[in-house]
Order: structure tokens, then sequence, then C-alpha cells
């Protein structure tokens, strides 16, 4: 075989390859959530999404996970609401208030970005041993506070990315038109509105999705949560607990407190991703 | 003073109060955790701690070396798994693919990011560790339940895919048009131009996605706590069970409270996750920040 043939097989073997990498990565998406479809739809039920544990739910008998969807729902919104009011005028004094350029503002972003990829269990560790030092026990308030640090640098990331876009011209000229740093911060956040909405998605994402940060701080209840210093229950902590269960019905609730959670994930991506196309349409 | 003047003011201090209290929060973490793991460390030398393997809290034994072990069993194992695929994919994502497959792919790596480490712990206890004691192991002729540092890896690896590809994608994307020209004209096919040419110019942003997916997997927890059978042992196999560090935490910190030095230990766990995966996140960001500049 010349040398040509021999390099043009190579290249054609190499795509082969190469694309067989890409369906492998593609798939893996697909197998997990077929996975769960396929284990957890069978034992989804309404009663499982619309009551609470009732005696000896644990070895098998009535009940649903509804305290721990609402749990997940009250900790993830608190959190990030909380992650937005701080997240977006930290982003906002980066870009407005400093030079976005000066050496302040880049290793500022460069921490967030640090934090962004440290892991939950290490927020979850220190805010439990503050937690045992201040003497409060593990409650909604508890799990609040650990997922709030851990989506703001998100939060930030995400905004900041968002300024970035908008062009200079912009923001020079509200200034050359007399506007304080203050009002011209307000008509960038109404640029990147559609945005804004994206990193919330992202935030709320991540805080009803994470277990290692309430683990230790959140603690678990099988009542709604009424007040914030209440230890309540979270969708994957359920997930976690139901699935080490010997018993094969709770293993079942298991797969399908998956799928709802799985639900809950899909819903949310699937709006950041409308938006985020909305958001390239508007840009001028 | 103008009113709109005192307003700005106000606004610039609030939004700095805000900026410091959460920078605050690293050096919060890092002094908290140091303070917490001193006793430890001044009962016994740190070197020691780090490299007996020897683990029973009641008689007073932190022996860390099975646990790091496990953390790096696992990573390396997903690192094998992970880098060759990612790098193939994202390379054929660039070069061969056309932008409609480009962004019918993109996307779908967002919903694999986007979903929670709890669930990769469901479908690595409902598929792979099944899958691997039922017909991986026995075709070693090893028989073993399937919870393992390997099933551990398998499920790290799908976790840090999307990391790992959007970064790497963007990298690729940087790489010059000419110089990729160049090569072609010169009677290069395109696989050549790829591994002799694209590869090697995006060799430092393709390192730093290497760091930035180790660290991922370097620090998840409650994924790899599910698959990974947490016996505190070295493994010595792919079909071992082994004990990763965050599962070390995760599980022993409603016990810690009644024996001496053990939360102490569990918190010098968390400070070295926190300064090596501080320390790589560093280096990577740094290398993506220089060839961001760059372009």
């Amino acid at each position: 075989m010349s040398n040509i043939q021999r390099r043009l097989r190579k290249e054609k073997i190499a795509k082969i390859v190469m694309q067989l990498s890409g369906i492998s990565i593609t798939g893996s998406l697909f197998l997990i959530i077929g996975t769960i479809l396929y284990k957890g739809l069978p034992y989804l039920s309404w009663e499982m999404i619309s009551q609470t544990p009732k005696g000896g739910f644990y070895i098998g008998k009535e009940g649903g996970i509804l305290n721990a969807i609402l749990g997940s729902i009250y900790l993830a919104t608190l959190s990030t609401l909380l992650a937005t009011l701080i997240g977006i005028p930290i982003a906002i004094y980066l870009d407005v208030y400093v030079k976005s350029k000066s050496f302040f503002a880049r290793c500022c972003k460069l921490l967030f970005d640090v934090l962004f990829g440290i892991p939950s269990i290490v927020y979850g560790a220190i805010a439990f041993s503050i937690m045992v030092w201040l003497g409060i026990r593990a409650s909604l308030l508890g799990g609040v506070i650990t997922i709030t640090l851990l989506t703001i640098p998100i939060v930030v990331r995400t905004i900041d990315e968002l300024l970035k876009t908008i062009p200079v011209d912009l923001k020079n000229v509200t200034f050359s038109m007399g506007t304080t740093r203050w009002e011209t911060a307000r008509m960038l956040l109404k640029y990147i509105k559609p945005g804004i909405f994206t990193a919330i998605l992202l935030a709320f994402g991540r805080a009803i999705g994470d277990v290692a940060g309430v683990l230790l701080t959140t603690g678990f209840s099988d009542n709604l949560p009424k007040y914030l210093d209440e230890p309540t229950a979270t969708l994957p902590l359920a997930i976690f607990f139901q699935l080490s269960s010997p018993v094969p019905e709770v293993q079942g609730r298991a797969y399908a407190s998956a799928l709802v959670l799985t639900f809950i994930i899909l819903v949310i991506v699937i709006c950041t991703h409308i938006l985020a196309s909305k958001q390239k349409k508007h840009k001028i | 003073m103008d009113w709109r003047l005192i307003k700005d003011r106000i606004v610039k201090y609030t939004f700095a109060f805000l900026l410091f209290i959460a920078l605050g929060m690293v050096l919060l973490i890092f002094v908290g955790l140091t303070g917490k793991s001193l006793p430890l460390l001044q009962n016994e030398p740190i070197g020691q701690i780090l490299t007996e393997s020897v683990w029973s809290p009641l008689k007073g034994n932190f022996g860390f070396l099975p646990f790091i072990m496990g953390t790096v069993w696992v990573t390396f194992i997903s690192l094998l798994i992970a880098v060759p695929l990612c790098t193939l994919a994202s390379a054929y994502l660039v070069e061969y693919a056309s932008e409609h497959l480009r962004r019918l792919v993109l996307p779908l790596m967002n919903v694999l990011a986007a979903i929670p480490p709890v669930l990769y712990g469901v479908w690595g206890v409902l598929f792979v560790v099944p899958v691997l004691s039922r017909y991986v192991a026995p075709m070693f002729g090893i028989d073993s339940s399937g919870y393992s540092v390997f099933a551990g890896g398998i499920v790290l690896a799908v976790m840090i895919f999307p990391i790992m590809i959007s970064i790497m994608v963007q990298v690729l994307q940087t790489i010059p048009q000419d110089l990729k020209s160049a090569s072609l004209s010169l009677g290069a096919t395109k696989w050549e131009t790829i591994t002799k040419v694209v590869l090697v110019k995006a060799r430092p942003g393709l390192i730093a996605a290497v760091v930035l997916g180790i660290s991922r997997a370097f620090g998840e927890t409650i994924a790899v706590l599910m698959v990974c059978g947490n016996v505190p042992q070295i493994p010595k196999s792919l079909f071992d069970a082994g004990y990763p560090i965050p599962a070390l935490i995760a599980n022993n910190f409603g016990e810690m409270m009644s024996i001496p030095l053990y939360d102490s230990a569990l918190m010098f766990a968390a400070l070295l996750l926190f300064v090596i995966i501080f320390g790589f996140n560093l280096i990577s960001r740094l290398i993506l920040n220089r060839l961001e500049g760059k372009n």
C-alpha cells in the first residue's frame, strides 16, 4: 500500500474513532436519563408527589415525598434569591464602579472563578462547624446560608460574562450624558435582563440539586417545612436515603424521586435554553 | 451635594461591602478549617498523617493514606476515560462537524452539566455497578460486588465530560485558521493537522481543561460515595472498593462529636480538599485567562 493510501486510511479510522467518542459522550446523557426513566416510571404515582411520609413510610408503607419536594423548592428559592441580591451588585461593582480591566477587578473575578470550583462538601463542612460553634441546629436557615455561598460565584460569573457583551460605547455614551454610575448600572441591568434570568435559573438548578452542602446543614424531617429554624427534607437527600434502604418499595420510591428531580432539572434547562436564544436575538 | 451623587455613593459602598463579605468567605473558610484541624496537626506531624494507612478513630489513629489513595484512584480512572474521549470529541466538533451538529451537541452538554450529582449516583448504582459486577468483572475472572473505584471512576468521568468538552471546544476554536491552512496546504491530512498542529498549539488550554476536570473529580462527594463501596483500604485493583476523601467527610460528620480529635481529622480532610482544589483551579484559570487575553 502506498504512503498516501495509508495516511488516508488513518484519517478515515481517526474520524470514526472521533465520531464514536462523540457519540459515547452524548450517549451517556441519554443513558442516564433513560436509566432513571426506565426504573422510576413504574413507581411514580400521584400519591408519591402529593403526600408527606406517613407512619412506616421507610419500611415501604404509605406516603409520599411532598415534604422533600417542597423543602428543596423553598431552599433553592430562598438561596437563589439571596445569591442574586448579593451577586448582581458584586458583578456591577466590578464592572461599573471599578475599572473592569484593573488588577483588582481581575483578581476578584479570578477568585470567584476559583470559588466556583470549590466543592460543596467544603462549604458544608465549614458551615456545619460554624453552626456547631454558634449552637444552631441543622435547619432550613443553615442550608440556605450554605447554598447561598455556593451559588454566589455562579451568579457573579454569569452576570459578569453578560456585562462583557455590552458594547463599551453604550456605557461611555450614558456617562457622557452626565449620568452617575448607579444610573448607568441600572441601564445596563435593563439591557441584560433576559440574561439575568438565565443566571438565576443556573443558580436555582445548582441549588436544588446539591446534596453535600445540605447533608450536614439542613438535616431531614418528615414534616412540611414551616419555619426557618426547623430541619427540612430536601429532594436529593431523600433520594440518597431511600436508595440506601434495603426495602424494595422504598428503593423504588428513590427511583421515582430521582425521576421527579430529573424532571425539575430538565424544565430548568429548557427554560434557560429558550431565554438564552431570546437574548441572542435581541443583540445589537 | 446632589441627591443623585449621594445615592451613587451609597450604592457604591453597599456594593463594595457585599464584595468584601463574599471574598472574606475564602479567608474565613481557610482560617476556619486550619484552626479546626490544628489539634490533629499538633498531635501528629503532617507527614505521618498523610502517609499512615491505619484509620481507627476510636484508637486515635488517623492515617489518611487510604483516603488519599482512594481519591487518586477514582480521579485517575476518570481521567483515563474522559481525557481521550473529550479531546477526540471536541476536535471532531471543532474541525469536522457542521455548525448544525455543534449547535445540537453543545446544549446537550449543558444538560449533562446541569444534572445534579445525586442523579449521577443513582445512575451509577442502577447501571454502572450492576454492569460491572455482572459482565465486566467476570470477564477478568474476578468476583466483585461492583461497588468499586472503577465504578466511581466511570461515574466521575461522565460528570467531568461537560466541563472538559465546553472548555476544550472553546480552546480549539481559538487556534488560528492560518496555521491549519498552512498545514493542509503542505499536504497533511486533516487528522495529521489535528495531531501535529492543532493539539500542539492548544496544549496549554487543554491542560487547563484537564486540570479543571481533575479538581471537579477531586471534590465530588455524593455520587462517588454511592458507588465506591466506602471501605477504608488502599485499593489494589480496579474492582476493589475505595473510600475517597469527600465521602469520608460526608459519611462521618454525624458521629464525630463524641470521639476526641475526630472532628479535627475531618476538618483536616476538608482543608486538604480546599487547598488542593483551590490551587488546581487557580492554575488552570490563570492559563485560560492568559489565553483569552492573547486573543
